[in-house]
């Protein structure tokens, strides 16, 4: 395999360094290296983070290929610099066994975009009633560490608690959409003064709340490890900042999304900003972003939900639930937490990269920048300004809030595993791609075992 | 006025201007030919997604008495059952030449999505929108207050200075919304009473005062009281215990009524629940404004048809 060096690079640090790539992985991080060979990209300054890393992606396949596949979703995160996702359970089959992980394992490496690691269901079906075979999805080929029924709490406090102890042993973690079933029924949007004026049934704060208090309660009794999905107001971030103060082993994420619009975008009843949990107030805004800026919160994950229109293009009530994110992902965290001084670009490498593939149990091989590791690599243009179009837009689904919005940063090349999956602001072409990642495989057989400390 | 979707958009002198004009229009249901010719040639579908005959049948009689082509579209049976989407609806019926859409939909914004998604482009009325508004209802409210108070002099006066209770299910009320806010831009001081369960959890969402003691507030002798009608499947959801309970706290007793001034309207937007939340005495007494509701409903949609297709005031 040739290799690729870039020169010219800032350092999520702010040192101007080249990076040498061969083979794959990183060999030289320095200044002045020989081009040895390799073919020289003059990146001109742009700044390189380690690939992102996305703990909770939809990809919608198998069963919702109208909306997203494995290809298209991880094209898209090609796109948004990502070159690991964690693809979520809800797909029809539900994954929640061995079979239908190993499946979108095998989509994912055939597709070469990203690496695709499947999250397995916490229940059979997602239907919060029975266990789902958490123990043959551990020792699949998909070797599943996080488990959520997400799109749904498992909301069953027994059964919670027994998943949290069941998973320490494969040192798994449960990944919880904390949502009061009760307390939701009906929900539309978040419950406040705008629900109130629109007549919309609300989604009250408290019906997140009240199940994080109960789950970050069943971590400490077990000993076991919560991970808390899109969290999304003031009040989860204090539950969630008393817990780690105790010491108990919760993480928590929030999206791009909470972290910069309010519930007043349903003012028109345009049902791209219909999403679950829902848009907060601006209050919550804020509180998430000082909640990621501290570390209360760990890591941003976008919880990528591609719809077709036609699912979004309806009354608000029977709209679906999501957004997408891959591709805008990176661009709301620079305008919500780095354009407002509250994260530098080594934060941002922490919350979009290291940390989310720490929490995953994939940091051996994602999430750090540094030599001997996996050449998993995003550059950006962060100087850049452009407003959203859905050329923009990599994946099937064009469900963006953003659309129309002028939006900061720009990803010019994303890199996976040494080669390109996006270059010059263009997506590589699949053939070329899965090529790519034919030859990596063919020439790192066990590449797990291969790689160093770095 | 382009579209009437909410109350909340409408300013003084426009709400004030379509009362004026609704004064107009009533006029002419005193002469033995009741017709006018003012939107002669001009086609309106009324695109009845929820069964309402009272709303539907008031708007019928607008748009004919204006002189104007009628269509009835009910979802039930129609293409809308087998999966149809509203856009696909609206623009099939607009290529046919429809000049406004009347629309009552379950879901609340489906009369704003209509009138501002680009799907067509036609005057869209409001006829009620999910748990959202209903604007007509509350204008023909404020046209019923204005009228029993002011009487011949009605023609340019607010609402200034009158106190209106409305009681019920204030949370789920489209009425109650569209309400609170044109009585509150013609000067009138709304109070809204319920259970705190049937409130909106964010009291300060609304220009008005919200309470739960309808004994307390009765006392302080409102100018006009409005009951709503009350959707009994609402127990069911731990909302109230029963319907007895309901009724003894917050109904319009006979024993509450005795205890009403004499000046006091008692209002209700129909259909009544007798014996629930108003009981016949208040129902049928000289105080009672709930037939004049019903007739007055015709003029206000006649004065609001009007305006949106010709953009006038009579």
């Amino acid at each position: 395999m040739s290799g690729l060096l870039f020169a010219g690079a800032t350092l999520p640090d702010g040192t101007l360094s080249d990076i040498l790539v061969r083979d794959g992985f990183v060999e030289r991080i320095g200044s002045d290296l020989k081009a040895d060979g390799c073919e020289v990209i003059d990146v001109g300054g742009l700044r390189v983070l380690p690939g992102l890393v996305d703990l909770h992606t939809h990809l919608r396949e198998p069963g919702f290929e109208a909306s997203e596949t494995v290809l298209t979703g991880t094209q898209a995160a090609a796109a948004g610099g990502f070159t690991t996702v964690f693809a979520m359970a809800n797909t029809s089959p539900v994954a929640d066994n061995a079979g239908v992980v190993e499946q979108v394992l095998g989509r994912g490496i055939d597709s070469g975009y990203a690496t695709v690691q499947p999250i397995g269901a916490v229940t059979v079906g997602l239907g919060g009633a029975e266990l789902a075979d958490l123990g043959s999805m551990a020792t699949s080929r998909a070797r599943v560490r996080v488990f959520s029924d997400d799109g749904k709490c498992v909301h069953d406090p027994l059964l919670m608690r027994r998943a949290l102890e069941y998973v320490s042993t494969f040192g798994g973690v449960v990944a919880q959409h904390a949502q009061e079933p009760r307390l939701t029924s009906g929900s539309q949007m978040n419950e406040g003064a705008v629900s109130a004026r629109l007549g919309l049934t609300g989604w009250p704060a408290v019906a997140e709340e009240a199940i994080i208090a109960r789950d970050v309660l069943l971590a400490e009794y077990t000993n076991s490890r919560l991970h808390v999905c899109h969290l999304s107001t003031a009040g989860s971030v204090e539950i969630v900042r008393s817990a780690k103060a105790k010491g108990i082993k919760v993480t928590a994420e929030v999206t791009p999304h909470h972290l910069l619009l309010t519930d007043e975008t349903a003012s028109e009843y345009d049902a791209r900003f219909k999403v679950n949990p829902p848009l907060r107030t601006n209050a919550d805004v804020m509180a998430l972003r000082q909640a990621l800026a501290d570390g209360t919160i760990d890591i941003v994950a976008t919880d990528h939900a591609p719809h077709p229109s036609e699912h979004k293009e309806c009354e608000w009530n029977d709209a679906a639930f999501g957004m997408v994110g891959l591709e805008t992902a990176l661009s709301i965290v620079q305008l919500a937490m780095v354009e407002t001084g509250l994260l530098d670009w080594v934060g941002i490498a922490r919350v979009m990269s290291h940390q989310p593939a720490v929490i995953g149990g994939v940091d051996d091989a994602a999430g750090v920048l540094a030599e001997g590791r996996i050449a998993d690599l995003v550059f950006i243009d962060a100087t850049s300004r452009s407003t959203l179009t859905t050329d923009d837009l990599a994946g099937k689904s064009i469900n963006s809030p953003y659309l129309g919005m002028e939006l900061p940063g720009r990803v010019v090349h994303t890199v996976r595993h040494g080669y390109f999956t996006q270059r010059d602001g263009v997506i590589v072409s699949a053939d070329v791609v899965s090529r790519a990642t034919r030859d990596y495989d063919n020439s790192h057989t066990g590449a797990g075992t291969e790689v160093t400390d770095g | 006025m382009r579209h009437l979707l909410s109350t909340a958009d409408l300013a003084r002198d426009e709400a004030i201007g379509l009362l004026d004009s609704s004064e107009d229009m009533a006029t002419t249901a005193d002469r033995a030919h009741k017709k006018l010719p003012a939107l002669r040639g001009l086609t309106i579908v009324n695109l009845f997604f929820e069964d309402s005959t009272r709303t539907r049948i008031s708007f019928e009689v607008a748009e004919k008495r204006l002189s104007a082509d009628v269509i009835n579209f009910a979802a039930k049976g129609s293409s809308v059952s087998k999966g149809e989407s509203l856009k696909d609806t609206a623009q099939t019926l607009t290529a046919m030449g429809v000049d406004a859409v009347v629309i009552r939909h379950g879901a609340s914004g489906a009369a704003y999505q209509l009138a501002n998604r680009g799907w067509i482009d036609v005057p869209v009325v409001n006829a009620g929108d999910g748990t959202h508004e209903h604007p007509t209802q509350a204008l023909l409210d404020a046209y019923t207050i204005r009228k029993r108070v002011h009487g011949s002099s009605s023609r340019g006066k607010g609402l200034d200075g009158l106190r209106v209770t409305i009681v019920g299910d204030i949370a789920h009320s489209r009425v109650a919304r569209s309400n609170a806010w044109l009585l509150t831009t013609l000067g009138a001081e709304v109070t809204m009473v319920a259970p705190p369960t049937l409130l909106p959890h964010a009291r300060e969402s609304f220009p008005v005062v919200m309470e739960s003691d309808l004994d307390a507030v009765l006392a302080t002798n409102p100018d006009a009281v409005m009951m709503l009608r009350i959707q009994k499947e609402r127990m069911h959801h731990a909302f109230f215990p029963s319907e007895r309970e309901f009724s003894q706290l917050w109904g319009l007793t006979a024993e509450r009524f005795a205890r009403l001034s004499e000046r006091t309207l008692v209002m209700h937007p129909g259909p009544m629940n007798r014996g629930l939340e108003i009981c016949s005495e208040a129902a049928d007494s000289p105080q009672s404004t709930v037939i004049e509701q019903v007739a007055n409903g015709v003029f206000v949609r006649m004065a609001v048809l009007y305006s949106v297709l010709t953009g006038s005031e009579a």
